[in-house]
């Protein structure tokens, strides 16, 4: 009788425990392999990721803060305007791909910006993951200012929150300077379709 | 012509050329009434039998004996019970996973062979598809009772809620990244939050299931694998650990519910 009730309580507390987060990436880097663009270095969480999964996404404000500056660190901006075509923007805006094991390495990605957002009020097939943009531009304007926080915003979101769920698009190497301008210019020019 | 041909055979063949206009369009009523009533993943379950009953590999001999949890042959609700943990292999598997297992034990085949080509074409469904769709037909109308006892089960189910919430990857994402709130979609597409029940159950009761899109027949372990290449993730091994937790941990969320696939899906 003694003998398992010992037994029972040896055996419980690893039967509950939860897996951690070097336990699944343990896990995922033997059950996963490389393929076409998409390396195993991918499976490799990076101190935000980790942060993101042990907190549910609700990490301590402090450390939060911490991150998010280091991640600030991360974004590169180009020198001048950071408007760039809008039209150009709305063709990156509308293409998801890139940087799948199916794409093409080299091949321009695209922002997968309408899988979650809405923008040009003429696309009626948007997603509804992060909040609509439509008329961003016209409620903000389209001074330094904004287009500075537009564009660091596409190049890495978490900088500005940390466990968000939209990608890092210029930090991943998703998307180019270019690129990114064209989007800005999506978002704030004021002939474009989002601000109409 | 030969359009007109096919029509009239499957109306039944004969007297087809004399219908009277009247009767013919009678039968087209019938005919449409008949495509609506029927699953096109029917087609998969009749091409599945074929497969699990056809003598295959080294030892020349069928799947019928492959033990599906109910005991060597047993399909009748065998699907609504898995995944589960199989004593033989020491692990707990998803019917994807136990089929490869019987393909290489009974059959003898090589497991490189067998694992091959697991996802088919709209031209070529693979041997998994078909099996899956007629091994799944026959748990219709029983509750979803994947296992949950064993230690090992225990073990995948936590690992597969682990995984759902695990961020990686190029785009940081892990499967609450789309499938985490409520009311969300991507595109036109609306997401299930699959680790609620009232989420997961009209989900696992409906897979594996026809792709009218893509003309094509998908498993469970296909759609984990589509879901990490848009995840921007490296591949996962076909029938793996991670795999099998995953479709434990959402089976398992929606257990309870009775099967009613093979679905159709968008």
């Amino acid at each position: 009788m003694k003998r398992i009730f010992l037994v029972a309580v040896l055996v419980a507390p690893s039967a509950l425990a939860d897996p951690t987060p070097q336990d699944v990436q343990k896990l995922m880097q033997r059950d996963f392999h490389a393929r076409g663009q998409a390396g195993m270095d991918r499976v490799v969480q990076d101190g935000l990721q980790r942060l993101c999964t042990e907190s549910r996404d609700n990490p301590p404000a402090g450390a939060a803060k911490a991150i998010e500056a280091d991640q600030m660190k991360t974004i590169v901006f180009p020198e001048g305007s950071l408007m760039g075509d809008w039209k150009r923007g709305e063709s990156i805006a509308q293409n998801g791909r890139g940087l799948q094991w199916t794409d093409k390495p080299g091949d321009a990605a695209g922002g997968s910006c309408y899988n979650c957002h809405q923008l040009s009020p003429q696309e009626a097939s948007f997603g509804t993951l992060g909040p609509s943009l439509q008329q961003f531009g016209k409620l903000r304007g389209n001074g330094p200012e904004i287009q500075r926080y537009v564009y660091g915003k596409i190049y890495n979101a978490k900088a500005y929150n940390l466990c968000s769920q939209m990608p890092r698009l210029g930090l991943s190497g998703t998307l180019s300077a270019e690129q990114i301008k064209d989007l800005v210019a999506l978002l704030l020019d004021a002939d474009s379709p989002v601000n109409q | 012509m030969k359009k007109v041909l096919g029509f009239c055979v499957v109306l039944g063949g004969a007297f087809c050329a004399s219908l009277p206009a009247q009767d013919a369009k009678k039968e087209i009523q019938r005919y449409r009434q008949m495509v609506a009533e029927g699953s096109p993943a029917e087609l998969f379950e009749v091409e599945g039998e074929a497969l699990w009953k056809k003598p295959q590999g080294p030892n020349k001999v069928s799947l019928e004996k492959c033990d599906l949890g109910g005991g060597p042959g047993v399909l009748k609700g065998a699907y609504a019970r898995l995944p589960r943990y199989f004593k033989d292999a020491d692990r707990v598997m998803d019917l994807e996973t136990r089929l490869l297992h019987c393909a290489v034990t009974l059959q003898g085949r090589r497991r490189e062979e067998a694992a091959a080509r697991v996802f088919g074409s709209a031209d070529r469904p693979s041997e998994m598809e078909s099996l899956s769709a007629y091994i799944a037909a026959q748990s219709r109308g029983m509750k979803m009772a994947p296992g949950l006892s064993h230690p090992k089960e225990k073990e995948a189910y936590a690992m597969g809620r682990a995984l759902y919430f695990h961020r990686t990857g190029a785009w940081d994402f892990s499967c609450a990244s789309c499938h985490g709130e409520e009311g969300k979609r991507i595109r036109m597409q609306d997401l299930p939050v699959l680790y609620k029940p009232e989420h997961a159950r009209p989900v696992v009761s409906t897979w594996p299931a026809y792709r009218v899109s893509t003309s094509q027949f998908i498993t469970l372990q296909w759609r984990m694998n589509n879901c990490y290449q848009q995840m921007r993730m490296p591949e996962p091994d076909f029938g793996s650990d991670t795999t099998v937790a995953l479709i434990l941990f959402l089976t398992a969320t929606g257990k309870g519910e009775p099967y009613r696939g093979p679905g159709t899906k968008r």
